[in-house]
């Protein structure tokens, strides 16, 4: 059965069935006014709701990221404080534990000085005691007696002799004096040199003082959780990432060579052509097995030595047992470095005979004769040499990897409130959108019925002419939707 | 608790399973089949460099059978050699090496030729001795001129099973009668691909120029 009236001719048909369905159409406005605006409300109150729930959980996400974010922060601080401490209590104990030992001999040094700057105190000779007498004889009048003047001739004499002597004793208790000053010159450049270095120690100090000053700033910003310590903790975060997300990445590509090393030998010990689900080879995932268990001996390794702090458990164990732990994870690691030797020397091995046969195989294979000697051995060497420091070197990847699961922490918790913000938009978005949409569609709607609302229109305003009324506008209709419309 | 066992037991088990499954699946077992008649006995010095070529290429794991067709080819003393490589790339090595000594043998039974070619029942034989091998990818080589000759007594117009099995024609000369008229060359080959197809084989390949053999294995 055609819907076409007139089958010859669509485009007439179709009018006719529209100018059949107005009246039905206009009869029918209201109710499909009503269900339109519900339908909108219904779709844009759901949709809005949901962006509102998914801003308070946002808001909720970001509240906790900011604690974690705080928390490292606070963690990383109180790291750095520690670390500092510790310098300044090596630095006292080293240098400071000795002091008193310093001390005892700067004094000694000072006595010694002080004795020797006693000693060369210029004591003057005593006056001697026969001066008096010269002074009274000096007091006898030159009579012209001959026997007085060869007195004093004689005691002249006698006196200029004494002077020499008394000059002499002079000179030499000054040489004695300025030998003792030579003396006190090391002396002296010696408490120089400690006062020197007592003041480069306490400079040392002075220096870790000022670190701790800032490192207890920060601290005290985190603490306080700025906005400003939020933004930078998180670039922070963010660089760590990259780096350490880098780094990884290179420790992953030496996992990947490790792991071709020994995928081959590997089949001679669990069996070539052995397949576990997947299509994986079971030598592959036994050479796959020993890399993680590599690398979990790394990360235990690591932990152990305090490198690392992701097993809070490992890094509360007491010395004596951390200690132990710690030798166990470098044997296993090294017996696994030792297996990696070998199964270098047995692919090696493979690979020769494998080559060794298919020449023999090849029309040509007489012809290819490679020359044997030290050189041929070199490839063999330096897959040993890979096969054992690859293993201790992959156990350094445990301190990017720590960093990393903790930067991306923070990275991930900030991506993920940015992409509930964006969901949360994108809803708010389309609440919008379906209250308009459902506006659009009762305009659409009086559009198409417009003439029966034009008649009704000029029929209304006939009777509101007659009766002194203002005439209803079909378009107050749509007030009350517009009203319970709560686009914002 | 004891929920907790079974479900453990049960979650072995279908790993174990998993495990076996996919270990037949990659497997694989070729099944050469050498015509030694009359008209082909100048082709063997080719069929030794597939055989060389399979052997560089087949894995620890792997079965390889080499037969000849002769008069009445349903019996595993046509088979000259078999083996499936061990585990261990060492062993399996050196039993390429031993493979490869006992293809000499080849030659040597070549020498008698054959009145007439039974690939049927050649290719009945192979079917069951890769059914038998419970290998994942089983293949049948046949390296002959693809022209059947049997005595009257031979029965071969029976409905054979190949499923699961592709099938690889090669080095699948010409004749003198095809030179006169190819469509004889052409209807071999047909009637061979029809009736392979029908016997369930998963996939039928004419391979001629045999340097181009990594297009069978290599994929």
């Amino acid at each position: 059965m055609s819907w076409m009236i007139l089958p010859e001719n669509p485009a007439l048909s179709a009018v006719l069935l529209f100018l059949i369905a107005l009246p039905f159409l206009y009869g029918a406005r209201r109710p499909v006014h009503d269900v339109v605006g519900s339908l909108a409300r219904a779709a844009s109150q759901a949709l809005r709701l949901g962006a509102h729930w998914l801003e308070r959980a946002a808001q909720t996400l970001r509240a906790r990221n900011r604690l974690v974010l705080l928390a490292q922060g606070r963690e990383e601080a109180t790291q750095a404080i520690e670390r500092e401490f510790e310098r300044v209590t090596g630095l006292v104990q080293r240098d400071l534990q000795g002091y008193p030992a310093l001390q005892r001999r700067l004094l000694d040094h000072i006595t010694r000085i002080e004795e020797d700057y006693a000693k060369c105190g210029e004591v003057p000779p005593p006056p001697p005691e026969w001066v008096r007498a010269v002074e009274t004889i000096a007091g006898i009048q030159n009579t012209g007696d001959g026997l007085a003047q060869k007195l004093l001739q004689d005691i002249g004499d006698s006196l200029d002799k004494i002077y020499a002597r008394v000059v002499a004793e002079y000179r030499r208790s000054s040489e004695a004096r300025h030998k003792i000053l030579g003396k006190f010159v090391p002396f002296g450049r010696a408490v120089n040199d400690t006062l020197t270095r007592v003041d480069r120690n306490i400079e040392g100090l002075r220096e870790s003082a000022a670190r701790i000053d800032a490192q207890m700033e920060r601290y005290e910003q985190i603490h306080s959780g700025s906005e400003q310590v939020e933004h930078t903790l998180t670039s922070s975060a963010g660089i760590q990432f990259a780096i350490s997300g880098l780094v990884l990445a290179v420790g992953f590509g030496g996992a990947f060579v490790n792991f071709w090393l020994i995928a081959r030998p590997m089949s001679a010990m669990v069996g070539g052509g052995e397949y576990i689900a997947g299509g994986l080879e079971a030598a592959q995932v036994a050479a796959l097995v020993i890399i993680l268990v590599e690398a979990t001996m790394g990360l235990f390794l690591m932990e152990t030595l305090r490198f690392t702090h992701l097993f809070p458990r490992i890094h509360n164990l007491n010395d004596r047992m951390r200690r132990r732990m710690m030798w166990a994870a470098f044997a296993i690691l090294f017996i696994l470095a030792g297996v990696e030797v070998a199964l270098a020397v047995m692919r090696d091995q493979i690979i020769a005979t494998d080559v060794a046969f298919k020449r023999g195989l090849s029309d040509a294979g007489t012809a290819a004769v490679v020359a044997e000697g030290w050189v041929m051995k070199i490839p063999v060497a330096g897959q040993m040499i890979l096969g054992f420091i690859l293993p201790f070197a992959l156990a350094f990847v445990a301190v990017p990897l720590e960093y990393f699961i903790f930067a991306a922490r923070t990275v991930f918790g900030a991506g993920l409130v940015l992409a509930i913000r964006t969901l949360g938009f994108v809803l708010r978005l389309g609440g919008n959108v379906a209250w308009h949409a459902g506006k659009t569609l009762r305009l659409l709607y009086d559009a198409i019925i417009f003439l029966p609302l034009l008649i009704e229109r000029a029929v209304l305003s006939q009777r509101a002419g007659a009766a002194g009324q203002i005439p209803r506008s079909v378009s107050a209709e749509t007030a009350p939707l517009r009203k319970t419309g709560t686009l914002s | 608790m004891s929920r907790v066992v079974r479900l453990t037991f049960v979650l072995v088990a279908l790993i174990g399973l998993a495990a076996c499954g996919d270990k037949q699946a990659h497997q694989r077992a070729v099944y050469l089949l050498v015509d030694t008649s009359g008209t082909y006995a100048g082709e063997l010095d080719k069929a030794q460099r597939v055989i060389n070529y399979l052997l560089g290429t087949l894995n620890p794991g792997d079965t390889l059978a080499v037969a000849r067709v002769k008069s009445r080819s349903f019996s595993e003393k046509d088979i000259v050699a078999k083996t499936t490589f061990a585990k261990d790339p060492l062993q399996a090595n050196n039993q390429k090496h031993a493979f490869k000594a006992k293809m000499a043998l080849l030659k040597e039974a070549a020498k008698a030729g054959s009145a007439y070619t039974d690939i049927t029942g050649g290719m009945l034989q192979a079917a069951e001795f890769l059914n038998e091998t419970g290998a994942g990818r089983k293949t049948i080589l046949i390296f002959s001129d693809m022209q059947e000759e049997l005595d009257q007594k031979t029965i071969r117009d029976i409905p054979m099973n190949l499923t699961g099995i592709r099938v690889v024609a090669l080095n699948v000369t010409k004749l003198n009668t095809d030179n006169v008229d190819p469509r004889r060359y052409s209807g071999r080959i047909e009637f061979w691909e029809k009736r392979v197809r029908e016997a369930g084989a998963s996939e039928w390949r004419v391979i001629n120029d045999i340097e181009r053999l990594e297009r069978v294995f290599g994929g």
